[in-house]
């Protein structure tokens, strides 16, 4: 309508108070039959309410279903799914009966979104001032308004954000105009999916306070998806768990995170890296079952440490554990959660004796035409060392590990791999030096060759690098593939039968087979879900401390560099800002920046130490 | 041990949908009349058998053409050497496009500026165009047209090629390799080439029917196979003036042309559908989505 | 607000530092294509000096004497070294003296001049009532995907596409003009001198056919990108706000879609300009392509070098203006991050 709707002032709240703002009921989602398999469960059971004002983290991997419950809560679901029963109650209004019509009504105004990737879900072609005032001119709203819900979403200067285009603002600018957006009509509800990955954690920790206290400015409810627990902990106050399109765990975020009643969540927490503490990460074997091949009973058992008899006969009920409402479906739910601690063994990490520099990177500098990429970087890899390399995107840490490995050419400044210097570019340096420093990258599925098989994949390099008989060929790479905890079976398999975390072992035992010196990996558990990449760190260590491996591990993820590395060298903007060794970078920083890094990365705030 | 090639596992997915059977089944009926056309044929192709323009008859059943030679005859004659010469233009043009733009795209720097400055040129003007250019400096010879068919082909062969490539050596897997010091060369042979299948399965098909297309144009007007020999292109042409008389003359072998275009069409689009996600992915798979985009494909 | 969140730049750069991409981009396509029409002219040039005859020999016929022959080389300056006689054609076409006819002794340029509008009509008035049917009816399809209205368009494109000129013209003309139906014209009956619209049922069946011929194109293009665009992640954000539906359809999904389309539109221009020539044969039509024709059969050198440069200069413009269009509507190409 043409008058200008009011801001809903914090005292209206809905005729019963006890009635929660979002409540969601026995929510199913299926996929439509086709000719190949019946109607098939994608998301079943799901129940769960949000006071308003409060946030519910809505938790899980790859494949739970998280995403798809997110967008049901606005009433919209992916081609070939559909609604297969339940409700999702806003203010006790079923928006799943409402027509396409109301629902366009209720959308944006009643119930708003925030996608994950704010680069893609803004129009690239329109204005941003154009697609924020487009909801002012669907809802109802004025310009005055505008301007108040920028300012509230932490961006100060409006004017030259709406002339631009979405390309032309950084991320975290993107993503607040999405917080914008999404808050604009002073909404009941609003689901937010997977809002700050792939920003870094400054901005993260900056999105994350301002999402916080819109809500509790507001009295919005909140539903916050994610698969960083951390994070999750950070900004809600409950927390429910999905695996397998079902909500096997339920609670206020501390008591779960503290004691979790789950398996699968202990599980987690034990696969998550502590800033604090270096300790083993701990992977669950297996995968989760895909969407319409559920096996009998609990759909965790398979992969369970806790399974019995009986957990294969059905799918078990919830049990609760505790009066404040922490239930988990595990018929052994009460003992799990009694097990307090989650008991995380502190890892050993004898620091390697001092020895000779295998890598040393002195006064490396890149640039690309006039914007420097790199500037000055000097570091060492001792033998046998792990070195991480932490920074932001753009930080230039990616380049570095190119210009080591010979992918960039265009850099001055020296190199020197066992006591040699090392030509820029590939041409120029010896089979021993290539074969004795090798790569993995971080993204899985291109990193093979998907017209070729394990077995060829892993054999390039010997056959480049050695004179084997085809019989020696095979048993090394055989070989290989044990050691990658991969059976020997698969070198006849083609890398699209594998999944994410297989792939990387792959790539990881294509890497050593030739007995390299020097890894360097780039970040490359980043694009895996916590479990698998605990599996995959832990591989990498062992393998590292049998075959006597320097490592140059590239990541973002500080808490993944406790674990992992005996030295750290951060870095910002192309230039060094701290190196040393972990156990004093991580504890004691001395550079502004570093300081800053720790104080954003998102915490438990459990004691997650073995107390039992 | 090894996998059936690409190729073979895109055309058997491709020839299992409605759409690639029948276009298969067209284009391949179109072929068998003109491959075997010639033998079973009830006259000679110059043989004066009727009136001209004379209607359908028990002793022509299409009638006759201008001069009164059966139309039947001439039209089962005179679509061999048509496809024959679409068919090699086609796979010269292709080849030789391949091969430049993958070399452009690998090699890149001048090399590449080189090959496709080269492309533009060939491509400033019409491929008809190009081909009456050389028709009218040295004559209407078959081995002419067929090359400078072939040669009109190249350039936007190579253009698809090296984009396709150029997107293929960007992928990891390819700089996995260069890592290592393994040539060029070879990377190209065993990692680049066998992911350009698909791309360059449908861009045989696309060219055929252009091939087609300017052969029988070209014949048309003209400038082909010249008379007496029974040809499509030229016979519609011919039994233009006498349309109202005798339509068959004119319908018979353009209906056969449409049908052979409309047939490789059809099933390079099949073909096209049937290579998507063959080549192997980039992104982790979603398992809800992809069941839910299997349900509902095609 | 910390302090480098508030000097971080944000949106289009000031006045004074802003980049001109389509202004550059005209500036240097417009060259490279000057160089592309020059190569081109040499190719053509070069191509004519594989004859075996000459124009000297084409104009005396049966009369050549080796002394005649000699005499009327050395007057048309055709005993010179190659690269000069390149360069006294290359002038002369610079000062619009394209050479006589050997067909009919004409100036060329007189002659190609008038039919250049004559073909530029058919072209252009095909290209825009085709691209028009086809991104209108692509919209449409994609907006209904999947239903019978749209399998029976994609089946119906699907099967037009590649056609040649000739067949459908042919087909045209058998049902309107010539066996079932006789609204049109066979052929058309022009009086030199007239311009070719002041009767326009001449007009419908040739246009008629170049529209058939370049409209599926454009339609499964469109399509295609318009189903791209109605299944990203901005057109679900838009429908998460609330948008209603034909707002997205129109504002959000259709820009986005057109810049792919662009091309193939372009492309489908540039394809007329082949198309013409053959149906400007079939219909008797006066323009540039009949005229390319009757000079291949006439072997009429200096027309064929005039139409091809021409035909040339006409597609390095519509290929640099596709550009600049593709430009103007992609922002993220135009405008880069600051």
């Amino acid at each position: 309508m043409t008058a200008p709707s009011e801001d809903i002032p914090v005292t209206e709240l809905p005729a019963d108070p006890g009635t929660p703002r979002l409540a969601v009921e026995d929510l199913r989602i299926v996929m439509a039959p086709s000719r190949r398999r019946p109607e098939a469960d994608v998301v079943d059971e799901v129940s769960f309410t949000v006071q308003p004002g409060h946030v519910l983290g809505l938790v899980g991997e790859s494949g739970s279903g998280k995403t798809t419950v997110a967008l049901a809560l606005l009433g919209l679901v992916k081609r070939g799914l559909a609604i297969g029963g339940g409700k999702v109650l806003i203010d006790g209004q079923d928006i799943l009966s409402l027509s396409e019509h109301e629902l366009q009504k209720v959308r944006g105004k009643t119930v708003a979104y925030v996608p994950q990737d704010p680069g893609s879900a803004l129009n690239p072609v329109l204005k941003v001032g154009t697609q924020l005032r487009e909801v002012f001119a669907i809802h109802g709203g004025d310009a005055d308004r505008l301007t108040q819900v920028m300012a509230e979403a932490g961006l100060k200067d409006p004017g030259p954000i709406l002339a631009s285009y979405p390309h032309q603002l950084s991320g975290g600018q993107q993503q607040r105009v999405a917080l914008a957006m999404a808050f604009a009509c002073r909404p009941r509800l609003i689901v937010l999916d997977e809002p700050t990955t792939g920003l870094d954690v400054t901005t993260q920790r900056r999105v994350l306070d301002t999402v916080r206290g819109l809500c509790r400015t507001y009295q919005v409810a909140a539903v916050y998806i994610s698969h960083d627990l951390a994070v999750v902990a950070e900004i809600a106050d409950h927390v429910a768990v999905m695996y397998s399109g079902r909500l096997i765990e339920i609670g206020a975020a501390a008591e779960l995170f503290g004691s979790p009643a789950h398996p699968y969540t202990r599980g987690l927490m034990r696969a998550i890296p502590s800033l604090e503490m270096s300790h083993q990460l701990l992977g669950m074997a297996g995968s989760p079952p895909r969407p319409g091949n559920r096996p009998v009973g609990c759909s965790f058992q398979p992969r369970c440490e806790f399974a019995i008899a009986e957990c294969e006969l059905r799918e078990p009920p919830a049990v609760i554990v505790s009066d404040t409402g922490h239930a988990a479906r595990c018929v052994r739910a009460t003992e799990v959660a009694a097990l307090s601690g989650t008991a995380l063994l502190a890892r050993e990490r004898t620091a390697p004796p001092a020895e000779e520099a295998v890598l040393t990177i002195s006064g490396v500098s890149v640039s690309y035409t006039n914007k420097p990429v790199l500037r000055e970087i000097s570091l060492d890899v001792g033998a046998r060392k792990a070195v991480a390399i932490v920074g932001t995107s753009g930080s230039g840490k990616t380049t570095l590990a190119r210009c080591v490995v010979g992918l960039h050419k265009d850099w001055t400044g020296t190199i020197t791999f066992g006591g040699k210097e090392l030509k820029p570019g590939v041409r120029g340096r010896t089979q021993d030096q290539l074969r004795k420093i090798q790569f993995v990258a971080q993204n899985p599925y291109g990193s093979l060759n998907p017209r070729q098989t394990i077995g060829q994949i892993i054999g390039h390099p010997l056959s480049h690098f050695t004179k084997l008989s085809a019989r020696e060929r095979d048993r090394r790479i055989g070989d290989a593939l044990t050691s990658v905890a991969l059976r020997e079976s698969f070198a006849t398999r083609y890398p699209d039968e594998l999944s994410g975390g297989e792939r990387q072992r792959v790539a990881l035992a294509r890497a050593l087979v030739v007995d390299p010196e020097l890894l360097v990996c780039d970040e490359i558990t980043s694009a895996l879900d916590v479990s698998v990449q605990a599996a995959i760190v832990e591989l990498l260590l062992r393998l590292q401390a049998e075959r006597g491996l320097a490592l140059l591990f590239i990541t973002h993820n500080l808490p993944l560099v406790r674990s992992i590395a005996d030295d750290v060298t951060v870095i910002s903007a192309g230039e060094i800002c701290e190196r040393g060794p972990v156990t004093q970078v991580l504890t004691a920083p001395s550079h502004a920046y570093t300081r800053q890094l720790l104080a954003d990365v998102p915490a438990f705030g459990v004691d997650q130490s073995d107390t039992g | 041990m090894a996998r059936r090639p690409e190729a073979v596992v895109i055309l058997g997915r491709a020839v299992r949908t409605p759409r690639g059977a029948a276009g298969l089944v067209i284009a391949g009926c179109v072929i068998l009349a003109a491959a075997i056309g010639p033998a079973v044929a009830p006259y000679s192709a110059t043989q004066f058998v009727t009136s001209p323009f004379a209607r359908a008859s028990r002793a022509a059943w299409l009638g006759g053409d201008v001069l009164g030679r059966d139309v039947l005859t001439r039209t089962l004659d005179g679509g061999w050497e048509l496809l024959a010469m679409a068919a090699v233009a086609t796979a010269l043009g292709v080849i030789v496009g391949a091969v430049l733009g993958v070399m452009a795209a690998y090699y890149g720097g001048w090399w590449d500026s080189l090959i496709m400055r080269s492309v533009d040129v060939i491509l400033a003007f019409p491929q008809l165009v190009f081909a009456l250019l050389l028709v009218s400096i040295l004559g209407p010879k078959i081995w002419l047209i067929v090359l400078a068919v072939a040669i009109s082909h190249a350039p936007q062969v190579a253009r698809v090629a090296r984009a396709a490539a150029l997107d293929i050596s960007e992928r990891d897997f390819v700089k996995a390799m260069q890592i290592l010091g393994i040539p060029g060369r070879r990377i190209i042979r065993r990692d680049v080439l066998p992911n350009l299948t698909s791309v360059l399965m449908v861009e045989i098909g696309l060219r055929l029917t252009y091939s087609m297309l300017i052969i029988a144009g070209l014949s048309f007007l003209g400038f082909g196979l010249q008379p007496p020999t029974a040809s499509w292109g030229l016979m519609i042409n011919e039994n233009r003036v006498g349309m109202i008389a005798n339509p068959w003359g004119v319908l018979m072998p353009a209906i056969l042309i449409a049908l052979f275009t409309i047939g490789v069409n059809t099933f390079t689009d099949s073909v096209a559908r049937a290579s998507l996600g063959v080549g192997g992915r980039a992104t982790e798979p979603d398992p809800v989505l992809e069941l839910a985009v299997e349900g509902t494909a095609q | 607000m910390t302090a480098t969140e508030a000097t971080e730049r944000v949106g289009p750069p000031s006045r004074a530092a802003r980049p001109h991409p389509i202004r550059d981009t005209v500036i240097r396509r417009s060259l490279i294509g000057i160089l592309t029409l020059v190569l081109v002219s040499i190719l053509v040039f070069a191509a004519t000096q594989v004859l075996p005859g000459n124009a000297a020999s084409a104009v005396l016929l049966n009369t050549a004497t080796p002394a005649r022959l000699h005499a009327l080389e050395a007057q048309l300056g055709l005993n010179r070294p190659a690269p000069a006689q390149y360069w006294a054609w290359l002038t002369g076409v610079l000062h619009g003296n394209f050479g006589k006819s050997l067909a009919n002794g004409q100036p060329v340029g007189t002659l190609v001049g008038g039919r250049i509008v004559n073909s530029l009509v058919l072209v252009v008035l095909a290209g825009v009532i085709g691209t028009l049917i086809g991104v209108g009816l692509g919209v449409l399809a994609a907006a209904r995907r999947d239903s019978v209205f749209d399998h029976v368009l994609s089946v119906t494109a699907l099967a037009v596409t590649a056609l040649p000129e000739f067949v459908v013209a042919v087909v045209l003309v058998i049902f309107f003009a010539a066996v079932v139906f006789h609204w049109f014209p066979a052929v058309s009956v022009f009086v030199p001198g007239t311009a070719p619209w002041s009767n326009p049922r001449e007009l419908v069946l040739p246009v008629a056919t170049l529209i058939i011929v370049i409209v599926p194109y454009v339609f499964r293009m469109m399509r295609a990108s318009m189903i791209d665009a109605l299944e990203s992640d901005y057109v679900q954000m838009a429908q998460l706000k609330g948008v209603p539906r034909w707002r997205v359809l129109f504002l959000h999904a259709l820009p986005n879609a057109i810049a792919p389309t662009i091309q193939v539109i372009g492309l489908s221009f540039l394809y007329l300009a082949g198309g013409v020539v053959v149906v400007e044969y079939i219909f008797n039509y006066p323009g540039l392509g009949q005229a390319l024709v009757n000079a291949v059969s006439d072997r009429d050198i200096p027309q064929i070098q005039a139409i091809v440069l021409v035909l040339a200069a006409f597609y390095i413009f519509v290929n640099i203006l596709t550009d600049v269009i593709s430009l103007a509507v992609s922002p993220r190409r135009r405008l880069p991050r600051s």
